[in-house]
């Protein structure tokens, strides 16, 4: 696990990065219920337990600094400051969503954030960060790219051959591993030779640190020295994030593949349940305080919902719209 | 008309036509690079990079390891950062390790984006077989790319078009595929006197005819010319038409010469089931079945894994023997030769 991690937790810091991911936590136990009410539809990944990846990197990460993500990627878009009205209604799959009701669930992009999407093939956004981070290189830029992958893509060529370049031509890249355990329902270490992930980025020189992924302040400590090393060093680094997902892959998974007693283990060692703890055990915030972050984020989705549900749809006769760049004429 | 530049009155071959092409986009626009397996120091492949190390760099003219997808996905994430990359795959029968890049990504995140993004990459591939080299360095699958909405598809067969097709190419906003037929490297012409820019929107007639229309592309329009020659001998006409780019296909053009000579011939090298001919042989059904006087026809490489004996190659191939018959066969039949 890294060193340092106990930076000094202010109140305002400290409410900043709980606010941000009980957003995250409550969007996401939303849209399990709106699956059931059938106004999200297609596959959808939900990050509850993952909480403290998102908002840590993305508090670390700048604004000119471009993302790669997955598909499950709405607590990264949130994180990442894309208007939480505009992803529920890409969500709903309505006109005004991110990508006009194009992409889902899965394919959240935020050109004007950098954000690339929401890519729902396991490790395919790898090469794309490669290509980002070679950009930033080539035009001198100090901005860097975080990509995002999950311990699934570790088995995928892409992840080697993408490594393996980003370090021959030292790329600006925080590859940001988000280590659950589990590929869909195939534990890693029954998929992975070497179980330790970190280890193979060092086989590639890259500086590669394995980081408490349920603790923000971790993270986010983690994620700023990596992205320090970067910007000042050049090269790539490589941040295992050791983390847990609560709930299932996706809706079609009845989780026959872990024990329920492993899930609520996890769960006690939650981000936000940590982090409030320690919070009220340092005297940084009190019960009401949490209360009214709980009532922020209701208030949020709850608009966010209605604006998702009041929304045009994309008229069908736009079906062929962006297949192609649209010119000016 | 602007006066012909000096280059014009000169011989030269595709393959320096295609180097000049991407020496004058690395001169031109410094948003430009080459990346791909020994472009550099190696001097290309197919030798068409050859001296561009020494005079752009190694920042833009970049060796890669052997990792199709890497390389691939990075001249696709380069574009999306708003660089005009060309990224070199040796061959075609490479570009399968990279077609999760191709299809999931350089096809898709433009619409599944809802046009926030675009991705002007440029990919060249040496394509097609004819050099013995056996099945799986001889595919044809130009084809295939081109079932991929999102995509465009270009074959330059002329000096002229491996001159100016890279150009047109880095100014689409869109990922571009240029498949460069491996046999037509050493061909030698000259560029035509006046050209300086070509489109990727329209097919050309390349032998006007009144009788019969070959629809090709690539190294199989020679074969089709050679044929036309032929059939001249014997008072057939016919029209060649190469059809320059597979996504778009210039249905207009296509449809016009076949109302003209009713009758219509597909020569690909691709395979014919489920294949491009198949696809050009479909519209012409579907927009000019009452003005054909004979079923289509189409000349195809046989359905076999590329061999790698000579006569088992030929044999496979589409030649111009073959299509000459395969004309005679249908204005017989037709009657109305």
């Amino acid at each position: 696990m890294s060193a340092g991690t106990e930076v000094a937790l202010t109140r305002e810091h400290g409410l900043e990065l709980l606010r941000e991911m009980m957003r995250i936590r409550g969007f996401e136990d939303r849209c399990y219920q709106l699956y059931g009410e059938a106004k999200i539809r297609g596959f959808l990944h939900l990050y509850n337990g993952e909480e403290a990846v998102a908002v840590g990197a993305m508090r670390a990460l700048r604004p000119g600094d471009a993302i790669v993500s997955t598909y499950r990627e709405h607590g990264h878009a949130l994180a990442r400051g894309i208007p939480m009205n505009k992803i529920m209604a890409e969500l709903f799959g309505r006109q005004t969503g991110c990508s006009r009701g194009r992409g889902g669930s899965m394919h959240i992009f935020d050109a004007s954030r950098r954000f690339y999407g929401g890519n729902a093939i396991v490790a395919g956004g790898l090469p794309i960060a490669a290509g980002l981070a070679l950009a930033q290189q080539l035009q001198r830029q100090s901005d860097i790219t975080a990509c995002f992958f999950g311990d699934g893509a570790v088995a995928e060529g892409e992840f080697h051959e993408t490594l393996n370049l980003a370090s021959i031509w030292k790329l600006p890249v925080l590859f940001l591993c988000e280590n659950n355990l589990y590929a869909m329902g195939t534990a890693l270490e029954r998929a992975q030779a070497e179980t330790d992930i970190a280890a193979k980025a060092r086989a590639y020189r890259i500086e590669s640190t394995a980081v408490d992924g349920m603790d923000v302040s971790s993270v986010e400590h983690a994620v700023n020295n990596a992205a320090d090393k970067i910007r000042n060093q050049g090269g790539p680094a490589f941040l295992e994030m050791r983390t847990y997902r609560f709930r299932a892959h996706s809706m079609f998974d009845p989780q026959l593949y872990r024990e329920k007693s492993e899930i609520e283990a996890w769960r006690k060692k939650g981000p936000i349940v940590t982090l409030t703890t320690r919070m009220k055990a340092l005297g940084l915030m009190t019960e009401e305080d949490y209360r009214r972050l709980e009532d922020d984020a209701a208030s949020e989705i709850d608009a966010a919902v209605q604006f998702a549900d009041s929304s045009p749809w994309e008229p069908a006769a736009d079906l062929e719209r962006f297949v192609y760049a649209e010119r000016a004429s | 008309m602007p006066s012909a530049p000096p280059e014009a009155q000169a011989r030269l071959s595709y393959r320096d036509a295609v180097r000049e092409a991407i020496r004058c986009a690395l001169r031109g626009d410094p948003r430009t690079f080459l990346m791909g397996e020994d472009v550099g120091r190696y001097g290309g492949s197919y030798a068409v990079s050859k001296g561009l190390l020494e005079e752009f760099g190694d920042e833009r003219i970049r060796d890669t390891p052997l990792s199709e997808s890497a390389f691939v996905g990075a001249g696709i994430g380069a574009a999306l950062a708003g660089l005009r990359p060309i990224v070199e795959v040796m061959t075609v029968n490479f570009s399968l390790l990279a077609l999760d890049q191709i299809v999931n990504n350089a096809a898709t995140l433009s619409h599944m984006s809802g046009g926030q993004l675009n991705v002007p990459v440029v990919i060249r591939l040496a394509t097609g077989a004819g050099r013995q080299l056996a099945a799986q360095h001889s595919h044809s699958l130009e084809g295939w790319y081109a079932h991929i909405p999102g995509l465009r598809i270009a074959v330059p067969a002329t000096i002229d078009d491996a001159r100016y097709m890279l150009a047109a190419a880095l100014e689409s906003p869109d990922p571009v595929l240029l498949f460069e037929h491996l046999y037509l490297y050493n061909m030698e012409g000259s560029l035509t006197p006046g050209i300086e820019r070509v489109d990727l929107e329209h097919a050309a007639i390349r032998r006007p005819g009144r009788d019969v229309t070959l629809i090709t592309y690539g190294w199989s329009l020679y074969k089709c010319l050679e044929a036309a020659t032929t059939l001249a001998s014997e008072g057939i006409q016919a029209e060649v038409l190469d059809l320059r780019t597979l996504r778009p296909l210039d249905d207009a053009t296509i449809v016009s010469s076949v109302r003209r000579t009713r009758h219509a011939v597909i020569v690909d090298e691709g395979w014919r089931s489920g294949s491009l001919s198949a696809e050009v042989t479909t519209r012409l059904v579907e927009q000019a079945f009452y003005e054909l006087d004979a079923p289509v026809a189409r000349v195809c490489t046989a359905e076999v894994p590329v061999p790698y004996a000579k006569h088992l190659e030929e044999t496979a191939l589409p030649s111009a023997a073959r299509i000459a018959s395969a004309v005679r066969e249908m204005l017989t039949r037709g009657g109305s030769a």
